[in-house]
């Protein structure tokens, strides 16, 4: 792994900074408990479409603070939500600020927050939606949502993928062909199409956690037939190798030639695989909330925080920053491209 | 070249009789007993129901269900759609010609930019040009199409440059077919571009690598030997042979052309299949999704038929083996 890593840095540098930046993403969103200002669900109810909060070091006679501040804001137009900021009083910014007692992951608790101000300001660094609620916290705690599934999804199709691909290479004869014959059937749908009919399979209002694992089985299971497909023809390659043979005639069991033997010898590429098909279960999940048909709210996640701009111009031109959501997908996905890239040509035995 | 046509469509037959399987079986495994929920419905007629009953063996057993709806299916006849009370397969007619027209025009688009840039990137590799259209490329792969309509309808919002949502504006009953096909390319135009933009980095970065891949084998080489000049080794040695490979890609790129154009359509109000579906699956109309899940899919399968016609069309080598 270290020998890896050393080689991926030598490579390029760009793909060893995307590997990093991957791991702050991913690091951040598990620790949005801490990080996030707010709760995904804290509404402030007289601040709808608050445009991002401005950060001061001036007030306004002039002064300089070297701790920056905030003011209150009020709304101007109720209408066209437009803010006014109050500069009778400045609100410091405030770091590891006490508030509501938040759990992380059910086991400790902390009401500790990385950063935040004092009631009745609010500091939103992305604004806020048409709740009142904190895009930034939000677009934290939707990550934590996103990239989990997009984890979980590619980890469950890998599985599948790796057993019946295995199975179908290294057996060969009529199981081969049922297997791919199924396989190619499911390839023959285009995915977006296969994923809305699974979802039309079950009813529309199902509670959050099923709905989650629903989309984990929905987007893994369009996923595992590729997979399968491309280590069946590693496994058909490998198998021919002598030491296959000379395991065989050691009198190992099939299972154990597959998992001791030929597995391991399909690491390589299996790594560049997941990292590149990750980028399609983060589509994937957003494009089935964006739609209304994934997570639901008051739960984030990155689909559905743009989902209220869809068919809504006028959302769309009064709060921009709602597409904020898609740049943080546009983000993470150009750096999966480019740590996958790289890994295929780190790991390619051509390029050694 | 026949022959190998031939061979290709037999070859279809099993597989459009496990898609239409595996369509059948998701409609099936749906909640709730569909023909009872049906009656229940009372904004379908009575008459829409016995007709169904009849033509699809609603309650005859699962088996005969299926071969009874096959049989419609080879006719063409999908069922009735719920929302709309008119045939699915009506439906699907408007719909699907908007969609083909989107996917050729954006994939035409994104073809005529995508191979001249490549052909000067592969010829120019290492330069400063090429890397930069090598990052451009990577934005392309890396941008959701969600995200990219949504940017366009945006700056159309605040622009109002083209027209957006829906297929015309002018609704005049003597407008000439001209006025009419000038409206439709306009409201083409966004989602169009939506697509192409999302496209085309995969396409300069497949071509690319063929070219570079041609371009270093020994005939170019023994071309360069004879004399041959710039523009014909890049043009009629090369780029014929580098683009061969791209045609099956042609076929492939239908499926995601697919899933890209059915979000595009969403969020751009364009009227295809994807927002056909959406609406399906939103409203419950199982018969409305089954239809479109069938017609999308026996789509990709045409898509991958004509790129091995066109590449054993252009590639003797294919042609004779």
């Amino acid at each position: 792994m270290r020998k890896l890593l050393h080689r991926l840095k030598n490579h390029s540098r760009l793909a060893y900074f995307s590997l990093w930046f991957l791991l702050v993403f991913y690091f951040a969103s598990f620790f949005a408990d801490i990080l996030a200002p707010y709760h995904f669900d804290h509404q402030f109810r007289n601040k709808p479409y608050h445009p991002p909060t401005k950060i001061h070091f001036f007030d306004s006679r002039g002064h300089f603070h070297i701790r920056p501040f905030v003011y209150n804001t009020v709304v101007d137009d109720p209408v066209f939500k437009t803010y006014r900021e109050d500069h009778s009083k400045i609100y410091p910014l405030k770091f590891f600020v006490r508030g509501k007692e938040r759990k992380i992951f059910f086991f400790f608790k902390t009401d500790r927050y990385l950063f935040g101000v004092d009631q009745p300001a609010g500091i939103f660094l992305f604004g806020t939606d048409n709740y009142g609620r904190d895009i930034f916290s939000r677009l934290l705690y939707g990550g934590r949502i996103s990239l989990s599934i997009s984890l979980i999804g590619v980890f469950i199709s890998f599985s599948l993928g790796m057993i019946t691909g295995g199975i179908a290479g290294y057996f060969g004869g009529i199981i081969d062909q049922t297997l791919m014959r199924l396989v190619e059937i499911l390839m023959v749908f285009p995915s977006f199409y296969l994923m809305l009919s699974l979802r039309a399979m079950f009813p529309l209002n199902l509670s959050s956690i099923q709905v989650y694992l629903l989309i984990v089985l929905i987007l893994s299971l369009i996923g595992w037939a590729g997979l399968a497909r491309i280590i069946r023809g590693m496994v058909l390659s490998i198998k021919e190798e002598d030491y296959i043979l000379a395991a065989k005639s050691l009198g190992l069991s099939h299972w154990k030639i597959l998992l001791f033997h030929i597995f391991p010898n399909t690491f390589s590429y299996s790594i560049t695989a997941i990292t590149i098909s990750v980028p399609g279960y983060i589509i994937g999940e957003a494009a089935l909330s964006l739609l209304g048909l994934g997570i639901q709210e008051p739960y984030p996640s990155w689909g559905n925080i743009l989902s209220s701009t869809i068919g809504n111009l006028r959302v769309l031109g009064d709060a921009p920053w709602l597409l904020l959501a898609g740049i943080f997908i546009f983000v993470v996905l150009i750096n999966f491209n480019l740590l996958g890239d790289a890994l295929r040509n780190v790991l390619d035995p051509k390029n050694w | 070249m026949k022959r190998l046509i031939i061979k290709r469509l037999l070859q279809l037959i099993p597989m459009l009789i496990g898609m239409s399987f595996v369509s059948f079986i998701i409609i099936q495994s749906s909640p709730g007993d569909y023909f009872a929920q049906m009656k229940m419905n009372p904004e379908i007629s009575p008459e829409t129901i016995e007709s169904m009953r009849t033509s699809f063996g609603l309650d005859r057993p699962i088996l005969v269900q299926y071969f009874l709806w096959l049989k419609n299916m080879c006719k063409l006849d999908f069922g009735v759609s719920f929302a709309y009370h008119i045939p699915v397969k009506t439906l699907i007619k408007f719909r699907l010609k908007n969609t083909i027209c989107l996917a050729i025009f954006s994939l035409f688009m994104s073809w005529i930019i995508a191979v001249p840039l490549a052909v000067i990137a592969g010829y120019k590799e290492g330069t400063f040009f090429d890397k930069l259209l090598s990052m451009c490329a990577y934005f392309s792969i890396s941008l959701p199409s969600f995200f990219v309509a949504l940017l366009f309808v945006y700056f159309i919002s605040k622009t109002n440059l083209l027209p957006i949502g829906g297929t015309r504006s002018i609704f005049e009953v003597d407008a000439s077919t001209i006025m009419v096909f000038k409206d439709y390319m306009k409201h083409l135009l966004v989602p169009g571009l939506v697509l192409c933009l999302v496209n085309v980095g995969g396409l300069f970065r497949l071509m690319k690598n063929n070219f570079i891949e041609t371009f270093n084998t020994p005939f170019i080489l023994a071309a360069w030997a004879r004399g041959v000049s710039r523009n014909s080794v890049i043009f009629k040695h090369t780029l014929r042979n580098a683009l061969n490979p791209m045609f099956t890609i042609l076929g492939m790129e239908i499926g995601s052309l697919l899933n890209g154009a059915a979000l595009t359509e969403i969020i751009c109000g364009w009227p295809g299949m994807g927002s056909l579906v959406l609406e399906a699956v939103l409203s419950h109309d199982l018969y409305l999704v089954m239809g479109s899940l069938v017609i999308s899919g026996f789509l990709l399968v045409l898509g991958n038929l004509i790129g091995d016609i066109l590449i054993a069309f252009f590639d003797p080598r294919i042609r004779i083996s």
